[in-house]
């Protein structure tokens, strides 16, 4: 943006409130969106209510004449089951534990590339190669790598034998599941996060630097202070995802061995089962979930998202 | 818009195109009788639906449940049959083919029993039965004759768990969280003269007959597998592919595996084969082991039936070229070519005649297929499934004393819409 000063006395007369011109383009403006506000609705606003109507009903698709009107026992029934809690527990475990991994690593790559003088491009496309990887490719990847009929990695391994099925029990396949995921979305992390160092001002390190401040004290009093905005950004976006995690779940484990996410259950219940009142029912939850992780994501790291963006 | 939806419904040579899905097995007799099939009036055309049982069946909802009109013909699973029928989405089959499923439901006609059963639904017919699937023991004859199990008579699983463990050898099942687990569950179960179900026209409110004797005989049996030295370290993740190659294996006596009949063909040395003509002479195979010592078992029931859509914009010519496809002849390609067991009487004579498979096995597939047990045949299917899933994978955890009890009650408030799934 231009911030050329104009001599006061160029300036035309102030009006008070905007011209004749400026209305006639607002409402140009208006007409040119309207289609895309209009689409926008259509497809995502029509859905949301369309789930939620079904949500109210006992509704399975190869029964249709067996519908009938539940009010919110759908939600009751979901809300009540074991299941229901056993598996957004199980989510919220892959969500704190890929975000709070992928965020230590992410920082380091992110520092690599930030530092790097030498082959810069080079180093930089590697770490986000697995970014560009189809996250049900990856799945299928570490599937094969962690198998032990055709699998490195239990060779690799020294602590477990090489017939160790990783997906015959919940806690060995979970931590599966979590490493293929934090591979593919860490170089994710580590672009935003980059983002964020390099707002940092170089000013101000050096400065920091000359009060004698030491590596970590730079790290902590400095860098990431200043990176706050960033950071949150980028747990906010991981988080989210990471909550509706689905793809590496349906082709490593297919949600056996209690690995299922709240959206592998609602897939299950609506897509398996036919059963669209439940289906719809834990779809309206998921979305509800997802508003309240961001909520408290946004209330913990205290940032006013406009000025995160830069805004007055 | 308009001209392309009209194109696209219509084949290279300007006729009218029905497609038919097809699941990939078998798919160049499928491609043959697509041409052959076609006539002046229409041309079959061969698409191809994904190689997961439960995947076939979401991609063909998904299609019937938005009314697709260019869902012409299907190859369904057998336990679909009653779903699909139930929610609207298949023709019912009228004329002389429906009179001989009838007849053969009685055993009367020239199908086979078991495969007749799963097309009818409501006292209709809804489906023509194209190749009729079944399980039996495949074994290794060294491996039976070293533990000593005399296997000209039934064995029962007790025995079969007990020899492969004496010998250092494996049983192969299928056990993976997925629709061949509810399979060798509900064999078990109707081996030791019970039903997971019964009552399934009532719908929601069928009878869960899982809480009992024969529920906790199926449930010893798993438990013994999975505790003892026989069972493939992969057991909880197995499928009908994992323990083929256990059979024969660089070290080791081999395995006894209960599987479809596609074993002998995937055997059979040839080119390309692993198999050595010494080794394929030691490969055994007999009924489907008994769950209870003298009761006969019932081997499982599976196979392809040909659906017709009930939104195809040519319904009679779709009804036509599933007459066509189900031929007696198909059947026979379909033995001959891809080891896929014919449903009726006169293509088994013809493959038995054939050669091409030794007589007593032939005997064996329709034996298996005839006095099988199907699975529970319900418009909730697949809620009868998952749930068994559920609560019986992983094997390792499945216990006697609790799991037919809790995985009973959990079936029944999973139909009553009380619990997820």
């Amino acid at each position: 943006m231009s911030s050329t000063s104009v001599p006061a006395a160029a300036l035309p007369a102030q009006k008070s409130g905007p011209s004749d011109r400026a209305r006639a383009e607002t409402r140009l403006g208006q007409k040119l969106v309207a289609p895309a506000i209009v689409l926008m609705l259509v497809v995502t606003a029509f859905p949301m209510l369309r789930a939620i109507y079904l949500s109210t009903f006992d509704y399975a698709l190869t029964a249709p004449d067996d519908r009938n009107f539940v009010g919110l026992g759908n939600y009751l029934t979901a809300l009540t089951d074991p299941l229901f809690w056993q598996t957004t527990g199980v989510t919220v475990l892959y969500m704190v534990v890929t975000v709070a991994v992928e965020l230590v690593i992410g920082f380091i790559f992110a520092m690599v590339m930030h530092r790097v003088i030498f082959a810069r491009g080079v180093i930089r496309t590697s770490i986000l190669v697995p970014y560009g990887i189809i996250t049900v490719v990856s799945g299928f990847a570490w599937q094969f790598a962690f198998s032990f009929q055709n699998g490195f990695i239990n060779g690799w391994l020294p602590f477990v034998g090489d017939e160790f099925n990783w997906f015959g029990d919940t806690t060995p396949a979970v931590i599966a599941i979590m490493v293929s995921e934090i591979w593919k979305t860490t170089p994710f992390m580590s672009l935003l996060l980059l983002a964020g160092l390099a707002q940092v001002s170089e000013d101000m390190i050096e400065a920091a630097k000359v009060d004698g401040a030491t590596w970590t004290q730079r790290l902590t009093k400095v860098i990431l202070p200043n990176m706050r905005a960033a950071i949150m950004v980028a747990v906010l976006f991981r988080a989210l995802d990471a909550y509706r995690i689905f793809d590496n779940i349906f082709v490593m484990t297919a949600g056996a061995q209690r690995t299922e996410s709240i959206s592998f259950l609602t897939y299950r219940q609506t897509i398996e089962q036919f059963q669209l009142g439940l289906g719809s029912a834990l779809s309206v939850l998921l979305f509800l979930s997802v508003l309240l992780v961001a909520f408290l994501i946004v209330k913990l790291f205290r940032v006013d998202l406009a000025q995160a963006r830069q805004e007055s | 818009m308009l001209a392309s939806t009209a194109l696209a419904a219509c084949s290279d040579s300007g006729k009218p195109r029905l497609n038919w899905y097809v699941n990939p097995d078998g798919v160049p007799v499928f491609e043959k009788y697509a041409k052959e099939c076609s006539t002046g009036d229409y041309d079959l055309e061969v698409q191809l639906l994904p190689s997961g049982a439960t995947d076939q069946r979401t991609q063909l909802a998904r299609r019937l449940a938005a009314e697709d009109s260019s869902t012409d013909l299907m190859n369904l699973d057998p336990v679909f049959v009653a779903e699909f029928a139930n929610a609207g989405w298949l023709q019912e089959v009228e004329g002389p083919i429906a009179d001989s499923v009838q007849q053969s439901v009685e055993g009367e006609g020239d199908y086979l029993s078991g495969a007749a059963e799963t097309v009818t639904w409501d006292d209709k017919v809804f489906a023509i039965p194209l190749w009729a699937n079944t399980q039996v023991l495949w074994y290794r004859k060294s491996l039976a004759e070293a533990a000593g199990l005399d296997m000209t008579k039934p064995v029962t699983w007790d025995q079969v768990i007990e020899a492969a463990a004496a010998e250092g050898g494996t049983v192969g099942v299928q056990a993976n969280k997925y629709e061949a687990y509810v399979v060798w569950i509900n064999a078990l179960v109707q081996g030791a003269g019970g039903d997971i179900v019964s009552d399934t026209e009532a719908g929601r409110d069928a009878k869960v007959d899982l809480d009992s004797d024969a529920g906790r005989k199926a449930a010893a049996i798993i438990q013994k597998l999975a505790d003892s030295p026989a069972a493939q370290p992969d057991l909880s993740v197995s499928n009908e592919g994992t323990s083929l190659g256990q059979m024969f294996p660089a070290e080791g006596p081999g395995e006894f595996m209960v599987n479809w009949t596609f074993v002998y063909k995937n055997y059979e040395p040839g080119d390309g084969k692993p198999t050595t003509p010494e080794q394929f002479k030691d490969l055994g195979w007999t009924r489907y082991p008994q769950t209870v010592a003298g009761e006969e078992s019932k081997p499982p029931v599976g196979g392809i039936d040909i659906g017709v859509g009930a939104y195809s914009e040519h319904p009679d010519w779709a009804m036509e070229a599933a007459e066509c496809i189900t031929s007696k002849q198909a059947q026979v390609d379909l033995a001959l070519d891809a080891g896929l067991m014919p449903s009726t009487n006169s293509a088994y004579d013809e493959v038995a005649a054939s050669g091409n498979y030794p007589k007593d096995l032939i005997e064996l597939f329709r034996t298996s297929v005839d006095e099988g047990g199907p699975r529970p045949k319900s418009a909730f299917y697949a809620m009868i499934s998952g749930a068994i899933q559920a609560r019986w994978h992983s094997p390792t955890s499945v216990d006697p004393d609790s799991t037919p009890e809790k995985s009973g009650k959990y079936l029944q408030d999973v139909l009553e819409g009380k619990s997820l799934l």
